[in-house]
């Protein structure tokens, strides 16, 4: 019997939620067969579209809710009973599904019928994606309030998504990827044992529901490997350590999404080629095939793609699916030697990489000291090398980078979709007629009632369901639960991160330069590296900042999510001679500006300013009229020369 | 290479008393500027830094703390340091922040860290971070170090000075602050390791950070307790206060802020200590610049603190240093500057 074909999703939303409810009709219409939502920065962080860091992101890479007034708009028309709804949502994952729970009581629906995930996984926020909010402790309490709620009111919901996804995109190799994934697994059920409140013969349930998702780049045999290895492992993990019996209980469920991390800014038609080989990856093996696939468009390092970008990725699914006879066959690869050893390595491997870490005290813990960090920061920074020297090979960037242009991107600046950057006042204007509309005094209420809840240890879910049907905001919720839980901020990885880089002639001679300029200023250069507002995307900053030590910059990088305040003061506190900011959130015409108006009013206009990250052409040339010395994307991946170019600035002012 | 001469080449007289006047009142342009002087290596702005620590010595009223947090890698100095300045914040006192990162010996280059653990308010006019990078400097602190805690103490009430990570040898952080604190970790038993090293004379406080951790930490402070008295009776370290803190969880810090005032009031001869820890430092500088030899050449330990004691009436540290230099320099006949000294070692 042929195999059943996989859930086809496409990662969706942005502008405000009526705009994404259209979208999703559509996508639905075209044979998209689940929802994949996603949400804007502040949504995802905890505020509301009128905070001050909210600025230029409201209704940018995703939809922002602020209430359950934005839910109904979002799923209008939609029927949640016979949904499956996936929404990435981490931090405030347990809003969100309080939020979504609300609208489904509100209009009569059985929630015991509902059917989708909430990723819920804090771990690999504080690692590589970035919207994390709460300190470690009580984030994961969190979760495991999730899972206790679900376990016992949604049954079919997956109350958290453990994510390897991201880590690889962070720059993780496929073992790094398989044994931190696993090691997150095991720290949320070891944390939902703990709590003593899920009866013990409903806990293979709950290892049941824990699902995966996960990643596939482009050395696709390997990535196949990786799959079959997490299933070997999960398996061994669920007996060996929670005495799971059924079989079914202990498969491991997973959704992908494939490798964005390699797809390139220079030719990036070439980029729905290697899309569609790395979705072989997680098809091909029927004993370890995916259940969900969402995969990213052509033109992913321009900017967000446009409804025709996504369908064509969506076509690729569907070639495969229907049109092959690859779900007519058994497992294609039991039984292969090459594939069972190569499985078996990376199980070795991993298993070693894993009992590392639960010996430095588990995730958790091995996250606050920074080691799985410094870990992906290193493992990238060697896949940048590697790739700048030319031993990784990347068509069209470091091989074969001549040839006819594609009419694909004949008008770079059109082949990408536009938020209007008016959604945000619209979103503002609307909160402020939400909150003068709404019973204050049932607000206040439900805020109190959820804030006495936070301080002791009652399940948190019931008081945020209030609150959703109260009326109360993101933003408060968030805001009241940081108030008991305070905010963190995580290990950067960079500080003691070494790279063994074999030195090209290029780095010698960029040091001596940057010696040079050492001897004329008196003091050592010395470099800012700033991520002004809710971005999450480190790797550029990361990388930058680790090249820049290496050149022999003094570089000071204090992480992600700063005000351009704060990062103006930092320059001016810390004597910089230049100040690189990283973008890739899309905020870049309304971050940098101020950063700019701001270094004037310090007395820093002396001090160059640089911008690296997703920037389109025409920005570009908007930012350097503003007075930005340089703008960087990601077709600069030469990071020596660019060091060159960095230290010929500071150069040049210093006369 | 061409060295700048006089002082004035980079900073005419009227220059550097306008910008001791604006450290003098804690503005942070000022305060910035200031820095950067004094992380200059050029001959000319060392001149001018001597003349401006003599300007902020003469002018301010040494009232302010220098407080020196020093211990092992990660035990939480800058956490501990950010919370305690909340803490002395919202007593109503000034802070002002040097935190000390190492370089890389490979490139010379440094990631300074410190300063992500503290987020200050960036309105906050009367709070003030910067980050030093050691350059190679053994010690623990950065060759500037000592001169930037002078400028931050004459604009702020309290200073802290956090150390590299240390290991037993790094120590130079009691040249500078008025009182040390050495931080560490519950169950380390770094203490351990560093009374058998002798150095536990230099702390004044001891701190036992991450006392979050609950049962471990109380532990470690009775278990600590112990082992100071029982190494006390021994002849090794002195008694000293011992406190727990949870920089993430913002718990002892009153008592720790407490203990340092009450480190301060009791302080009597505080002038006199600075001045033995400056001619101490500028011994150490010299030391490292032109080693054993060095120090010989020019008459010996005792003869070169005589020396730089008296000239410590009317130059800094980094002048005095330079004088001497340039003597043992001629003395020996080579033409090398000291200044020279950074920029060389890292050179490929
Ligand atoms: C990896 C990645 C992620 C990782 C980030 C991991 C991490 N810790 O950094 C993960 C999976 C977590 C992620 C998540 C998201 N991502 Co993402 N992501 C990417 C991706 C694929 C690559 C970015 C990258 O790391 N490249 C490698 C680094 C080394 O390159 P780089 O940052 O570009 O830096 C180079 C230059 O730009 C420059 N540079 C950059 N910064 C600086 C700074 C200075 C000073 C200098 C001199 C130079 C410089 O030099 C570097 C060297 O070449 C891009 C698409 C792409 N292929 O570029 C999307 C992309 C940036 N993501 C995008 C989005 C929307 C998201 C999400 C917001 C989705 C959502 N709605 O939830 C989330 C949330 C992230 C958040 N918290 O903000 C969008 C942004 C859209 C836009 N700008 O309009 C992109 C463009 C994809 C797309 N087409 O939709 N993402
Ligand atoms: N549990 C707990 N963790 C803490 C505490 N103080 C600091 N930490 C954590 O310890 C780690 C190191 O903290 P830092 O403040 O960077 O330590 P440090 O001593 O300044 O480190 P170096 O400057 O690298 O030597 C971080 O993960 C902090 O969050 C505390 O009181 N309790
Ligand atoms: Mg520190």
């Amino acid at each position: 019997m042929p195999d059943r074909p996989w859930i086809m999703r496409t990662y969706a939303g942005h502008s405000t939620a009526a705009a994404s409810n259209e979208l999703y009709r559509s996508n639905l219409a075209r044979g998209q067969t689940g929802l994949s939502v996603a949400f804007d920065l502040p949504t995802q962080t905890g505020y509301d579209a009128d905070h001050a860091l909210s600025r230029g992101e409201v209704g940018k890479v995703g939809v922002p809710i602020s209430h359950i007034g934005d839910m109904r708009a979002l799923f209008e028309g939609l029927p949640l009973e016979e949904m499956n709804t996936s929404m990435t949502i981490n931090a405030t994952a347990m809003w969100l599904l309080a939020l979504y729970i609300a609208l489904a009581e509100e209009r009569g629906d059985d929630i015991a019928k509902l059917r989708g995930t909430v990723q819920n996984d804090i771990v690999k926020e504080y690692l590589s994606r970035g919207t994390y909010v709460f300190p470690p402790g009580p984030s994961i309490r969190l979760i495991t309030d999730v899972i206790a709620f679900t376990t016992e009111k949604v049954p079919k919901w997956n109350p958290t998504n453990v994510c390897s996804y991201h880590l690889q995109e962070a720059g993780a190799t496929p073992v790094q990827e398989l044994a931190y994934a696993l090691v997150t697994a095991i720290g949320v059920l070891d944390a939902a044992k703990a709590r003593g409140d899920i009866p013990a013969e409903r806990f293979p349930e709950v290892v049941g529901r824990i699902s995966f998702f996960v990643n596939a780049g482009i050395r696709f045999v390997e990535e196949m490997c990786k799959l079959r290895a997490f299933t070997e492992l999960w398996d061994r993990i669920c007996r060996e350590r929670y005495g799971v019996d059924d079989p079914k209980l202990r498969r491991f469920r997973y959704g992908i999404q494939v490798n964005s991390l390699g797809l390139t800014e220079q030719q990036p038609e070439n980029n729905i080629i290697r899309i569609v080989l790395e979705m072989l990856a997680v098809t091909l093996s029927k004993d370890a095939r995916a259940r969900a696939v969402q995969l990213p468009a052509w033109n992913e390092a321009l900017g967000l793609p446009r409804p025709w970008d996504q369908q064509w990725s969506l076509r690729a699914q569907q070639i495969l699916a229907f049109e092959t006879d690859l779900l007519e066959n058994e497992d294609l690869f039991n039984g292969s030697t090459v594939v069972e050893a190569k499985t078996q390595k990376l199980i070795d491997e991993a298993w070693a990489e894993v009992e590392r870490v639960l010996e430095k005290g588990g995730a958790v813990a091995a996250v606050e000291s920074g080691y799985v960090k410094q870990a992906l920061v290193e493992s990238n920074a060697a896949r940048l090398r590697r790739i700048e020297a030319g031993e990784q090979v990347v068509v069209g960037v470091n091989r074969y980078e001549e040839g006819v242009p594609s009419p694909l991107v004949a008008d770079l600046d059109e082949a990408i979709m536009r938020v209007d950057p008016k959604v945000e006042q619209d979103q503002i204007t609307a909160l402020a007629k939400w909150r003068a509309e709404r019973d204050q005094g049932a607000v206040d209420a439900a805020l109190k009632a959820l804030k006495e809840t936070a301080t002791g240890d009652a399940n948190l879910m019931a008081a945020s369901i209030a609150c959703a049907k109260a009326g109360v905001t993101t933003g408060e919720w968030a805001g009241t639960l940081r108030e008991v839980f305070g905010e963190y901020r995580a290990p950067t990885g960079v500080g003691g991160a070494q790279v063994s880089r074999s030195e090209g002639d290029t780095v010698k001679q960029v040091r001596a330069e940057l010696e040079a300029v050492a001897e004329k200023l008196g003091r050592r250069p010395k470099m800012l590296v700033g991520k002004p507002g809710l971005d999450g995307h480190s790797n550029g900053a990361e990388q930058i900042a680790l090249k820049a030590r290496d050149v022999g910059f003094d570089v000071v990088y204090e992480g992600i999510r700063l005000t351009p305040e704060q990062i103006v003061a930092s320059a001016l506190e810390e004597g910089v001679h230049l100040i690189g900011l990283s973008v890739l959130s899309g905020s870049h015409l309304e971050l940098v500006p101020d950063v700019l108006k701001r270094m004037d009013e310090a007395g820093l206009k002396d001090v160059p300013l640089v911008v690296g990250g997703i920037i389109p052409d025409a920005d570009a040339a908007r930012l350097r009229e503003q007075g930005v010395a340089r703008v960087y994307t990601p077709k600069h991946f030469a990071l020596d020369t660019l060091m060159g170019e960095l230290v010929e600035l500071v150069a040049e002012r210093a006369g | 290479m061409k060295q700048p001469g006089a002082p004035t080449d980079l900073m005419s007289a009227e220059g550097i008393s306008a910008l001791a006047s604006g450290v003098l009142a804690g503005r942070k342009a000022s305060v910035a500027k200031a820095l950067n002087l004094v992380e200059d290596r050029r001959d000319g702005s060392r001149r001018a830094v001597g003349a401006l620590l003599r300007l902020l010595r003469e002018q301010s009223d040494g009232s302010s703390h220098r407080v020196g947090l020093t211990g092992p890698p990660g035990v939480g100095k800058s956490t501990l340091a950010a919370a305690l300045a909340r803490t002395l914040r919202e007593r109503g006192r000034s802070v002002g922040v040097v935190a000390v990162d190492p370089s890389s010996v490979r490139s010379g280059g440094s990631l300074l860290g410190d300063r992500a653990r503290m987020g200050f308010d960036p309105s906050d006019e009367k709070v003030f971070v910067r980050s030093l990078a050691t350059g190679g400097e053994a010690g623990g602190l950065s060759w500037a170090a000592p001169a930037a805690a002078q400028v931050l103490a004459a604009a702020y009430e309290v200073v802290l000075l956090e150390t590299t990570g240390v290991g037993q040898t790094e120590t130079d952080v009691r040249y500078v602050a008025d009182t040390v604190v050495l931080v560490v970790q519950p169950g380390s038993g770094d203490v351990l390791q560093f009374l058998k090293a002798g150095i536990m004379e230099i702390p004044d406080l001891l701190v036992v950070n991450k006392a979050d951790t609950g049962v471990l930490a109380e532990r470690a402070t009775s278990d600590l307790r112990s082992a100071l008295a029982s190494a006390q009776s021994a002849g090794l370290g002195e008694a000293m206060p011992i406190l727990a803190t949870s920089a993430t969880e913002r718990r002892g810090l009153d008592e720790l802020a407490d203990a340092l005032d009450a480190q301060r009031a009791s302080a009597t001869d505080l002038a006199a200590h600075r001045r033995r820890g400056e001619v101490a430092w500028t011994l150490q500088l010299f030391r490292r610049l032109h080693g054993r030899h060095g120090v010989e050449t020019l008459g010996g330990d005792a003869a070169l603190e005589a020396a730089i004691d008296e000239a410590l009436d009317a130059d800094a540290p980094p002048t005095i240093c330079a004088h001497l230099s340039e003597r043992y320099l001629a003395t020996v006949g080579r033409r090398e500057s000291p200044g020279a000294k950074a920029t060389k070692e890292t050179q490929p």
